[in-house]
Formats: structure tokens, C-alpha cells, sequence
């Protein structure tokens, strides 16, 4: 193989490797198909379906001067953080919708915030291009900002970050189209993921037992599972037809789900290697911009910007209701914790807590 | 010379659709009972489905809405 690359004729090789690499992708769908001997909905046929059930509008967190971009629950399920356009950023306590910490960002649209596993701190970026992370002090009156620690520097927007297992390391992806792994205490770089053609939009963490591996998904249509330790891509699903705006494992850690500009949700499963599930309805046109899975995961949660959030059984493919409420389009939803709500962030400048 | 570094970007992505079509893969059908057992295993603890009443969801209880 070295030889060929003193050869004379580069364009002969650069033919030869465009065919072989239609002949392995022809054979991965080939491959997939084989095993594909049924649909995930047939198998569900014999479960019983899902009765009526009753999910409200049971808070409603006002108080971002403008569009909410972005949201993360603390571990301890009743802390929120959430970043808006107007580059603030805010935590509160979802319980009594009370606001306990705010900071101004230097840059506007934060388009990503996390809370760190112990609950003493945030991190978010967006058109600063970095991640940042803040400890979050007990005493009110501190000034968060001046503890500012920068971490992730990419070079483009920051559209998404994520606390690894502990406080110590972040993951991040990028509009430059790379995700990378970053060490917050010296701000290196301890690995980085090339493989997406475009702007990386949205990444989520494997649940803990299932190993070091994530999910991502860009512009360029493809979601991408990533070893964590090696940075090389393990699996890649490329069925959706326009943007993947979000990304959510499966509470087993065996599929993921993903919500698209192309009006469709889809469950990928990574033992099947393929798509299982497509989560839309004719009546559906607008994209969809988040979604998180239920507790048990049979329940898929997932916000359009048609300014609704619909709620699809997982098994059988089927919608199960539409929630009414925001004022414009939903930017971002996470269920909490433990599984007894939900929040959904949107451009009406609210965070909602649904129960 | 931007012929040789278009060859080495093929390579890396033939490399990588050979990773990816040589992977283990199990039959749909096998993965989707797999899945739905973890929801039916799971489903009595998920309070979202089903419904959990207002003594045990903080968020259910009534409370006073604060305005800011």
C-alpha cells in the first residue's frame, strides 16, 4: 500500500479508493439488511397499550430575558440550569421556581450548559466558541463570573457539553464539526472525535454501565457513536434527511433516539447496528429540536419548533399526546433524574416543568 | 499537493467503512424483545407512565405560584 503513494498516478488511486469505499457501503446495507427480519412495532404488537395518562404544565420558570437555548437538571432533581440568547444564565429550584444563581456570559447565545454530577457547578458556552466552567458558590452575594474557568476551546460555536462520570472532565461539540473530551482542572485536551462532515449540533453521554462511548449528531445528517478512549468512531447511522438537532440514549444504553429538521424522531439500536424506529406523523412538518426518554423508556418526549411537545410510545411507533403550552418554538427538554418530570426550554423565553 | 491529501482522506474513510461493515450485529428481532423486556422491567418505576399520584411527585403537589 506505501507504494502507492509515490505512484504516478494519484488520480488512478483516489478512483480505485471512491470505488472501494461505494463497494463497503453497499455491503454494510447489506449486512444490516440481513438482519433486519422484523419491525420494532410487530414485536410490540402483543404488549398492551398504553392507557390514558395525564401530563400538565405544572411550572413555569419565568425570568431569561430571551429565547431559553438550553437546559440540564442537577442530580439532586430539583435544580435546573438553563442558558438563553441573551448570554445569561441561570439556575434555579424547579420546586419553588425560585432563581438562586445568575451569570452574564461575555458572548451572546449560549447555546450549551450542564450541571456537573456533584452540584457545585455549571459549565456552558455557545458563540464564545469555549466552555466554561463556574463553581457555584453557596453565598448569594459572590460574584460567579470571577471564578470563571475556561476549558473547551473549539473553532466555532460551542453547540453542546456534557460532565463525563465526575467533575473532572467535560465533553464538547462543535459548529467546527469535531467533538472533543477536555480535562477541566488544566484545560487540556484529552482526546478529540473527527468523522462528521459538518457542524456537530448535539451530543449525550452512554449511561455508565454500558462504558465509555457517545453519541453525536451534525448537519451533515449522520449520528456517530465514539469511543471514548481511542476517538475513533464505532458505528454511524446516516437515515435522517436533514439536520439531527439531538441525540438521547435509550435508558439501557443499548439504542438511541434522535430528533431531526426533518420533522422525525428515530430510535437507532446499536446491537441491531440499524434504525428500529421512525417517530412521525404527516401532520408533523416541523422539525424537532429534543428528545429524552422516559425513566423506563417507553415513553419518547420530544419538542418541535411548531411550538408543541409530543409524546410517542417507544414500542409500538404510535403518538401518544401533544402538549400544549409554549409560546413559540421549544429549544431544548430533559427529563429530570428520577424520571417524575420533565422541562422544556423555548424561544417563548420560559423553561416548563411537566408532570 | 492537494491530490496526495485527497488520497489520504479516502483512505481514512475506507478504513472506517471497513471498521464499520466488519462489526457484530444482532437480528432486529432479537434486539427489539431485548428492548421492550428492559420497559416492561421498568415500567412500574416509571413515574412519568404511570401517573404517580400527587403525595408522591413533588411536582403535583399545589403550590403557590410566585410571581417574579
Amino acid at each position: 500500500m506505501a507504494s502507492q503513494e509515490e505512484s504516478s498516478q494519484p488520480s488512478d488511486t483516489l478512483t480505485t479508493l471512491k470505488t472501494e469505499s461505494e463497494t463497503l457501503k453497499t455491503k454494510l446495507e447489506e449486512e444490516r439488511a440481513k438482519l433486519h427480519d422484523v419491525e420494532l412495532h410487530q414485536v410490540a404488537e402483543k404488549i398492551e397499550a398504553l392507557g390514558q395518562f395525564v401530563i400538565k404544565n405544572r411550572r413555569t420558570l419565568k425570568g431569561h430575558g430571551n429565547k431559553v437555548l438550553c437546559m440540564d437538571w442537577c442530580k439532586d432533581k430539583r435544580r435546573i440550569v438553563s442558558s438563553s440568547q441573551d448570554g445569561k444564565v441561570i439556575v434555579w429550584d424547579a420546586f419553588t421556581t425560585n432563581k438562586e444563581h445568575a451569570v452574564t456570559m461575555p458572548c451572546t447565545w449560549v447555546m450549551a450548559c450542564a450541571y456537573a454530577p456533584s452540584g457545585c457547578a455549571v459549565a456552558c458556552g455557545g458563540l464564545d466558541n469555549k466552555c466554561s466552567v463556574y463553581p457555584l458558590s453557596l453565598d448569594k452575594n459572590e460574584n460567579l463570573a470571577a471564578k470563571k474557568k475556561s476549558v473547551a476551546m473549539h473553532t466555532n460555536y460551542l453547540s453542546a457539553c456534557c460532565f463525563t462520570n465526575s467533575d473532572m472532565q467535560i465533553l464538547t461539540s462543535s459548529g467546527d464539526g469535531t467533538c472533543a473530551l477536555w480535562d477541566v482542572e488544566s484545560g487540556q485536551m484529552l482526546q478529540s472525535f473527527h468523522g462528521h462532515a459538518a457542524d456537530v449540533l448535539c451530543l449525550d453521554l452512554a449511561p455508565s454501565e454500558t462504558g465509555n462511548t457517545f453519541v453525536s449528531g451534525g448537519c451533515d445528517k449522520k449520528a456517530c457513536v465514539w469511543d471514548m478512549r481511542t476517538g475513533q468512531c464505532i458505528q454511524s447511522f446516516e437515515t435522517h434527511e436533514s439536520d439531527i438537532n439531538s441525540v438521547r440514549y435509550y435508558p439501557s444504553g443499548d439504542a438511541f433516539a434522535s430528533g431531526s429538521d426533518d420533522a422525525t424522531c428515530r430510535l437507532y439500536d446499536l446491537r441491531a447496528d440499524r434504525e428500529v424506529a421512525i417517530y412521525s406523523k404527516e401532520s408533523i412538518i416541523f422539525g424537532a429540536s429534543s428528545v429524552d426518554f422516559s425513566f423506563s423508556g417507553r415513553l419518547l418526549f420530544g419538542g418541535y419548533n411548531d411550538y408543541t411537545i409530543n409524546v410517542w410510545d417507544v414500542l409500538k411507533g404510535t403518538r401518544m399526546s401533544i402538549l400544549f403550552g409554549h409560546e413559540n418554538r421549544v429549544s431544548t427538554l430533559r427529563v429530570s433524574p428520577d424520571g417524575t418530570a420533565f422541562c422544556s426550554g423555548s424561544w417563548d423565553n420560559t423553561l416548563r416543568i411537566w408532570a | 499537493m492537494s491530490g496526495s491529501s485527497n488520497i489520504v482522506a479516502m483512505k481514512k474513510v475506507v478504513q472506517q467503512l471497513r471498521f464499520e461493515a466488519n462489526i457484530n450485529r444482532v437480528k432486529v428481532s432479537q434486539a427489539a424483545a431485548e428492548l421492550q423486556q428492559f420497559c416492561i422491567q421498568n415500567a412500574l418505576q416509571d413515574p412519568l407512565l404511570t401517573g404517580v399520584s400527587s403525595s408522591t411527585n413533588p411536582f403535583r403537589t399545589q403550590k403557590v405560584c410566585s410571581f417574579l
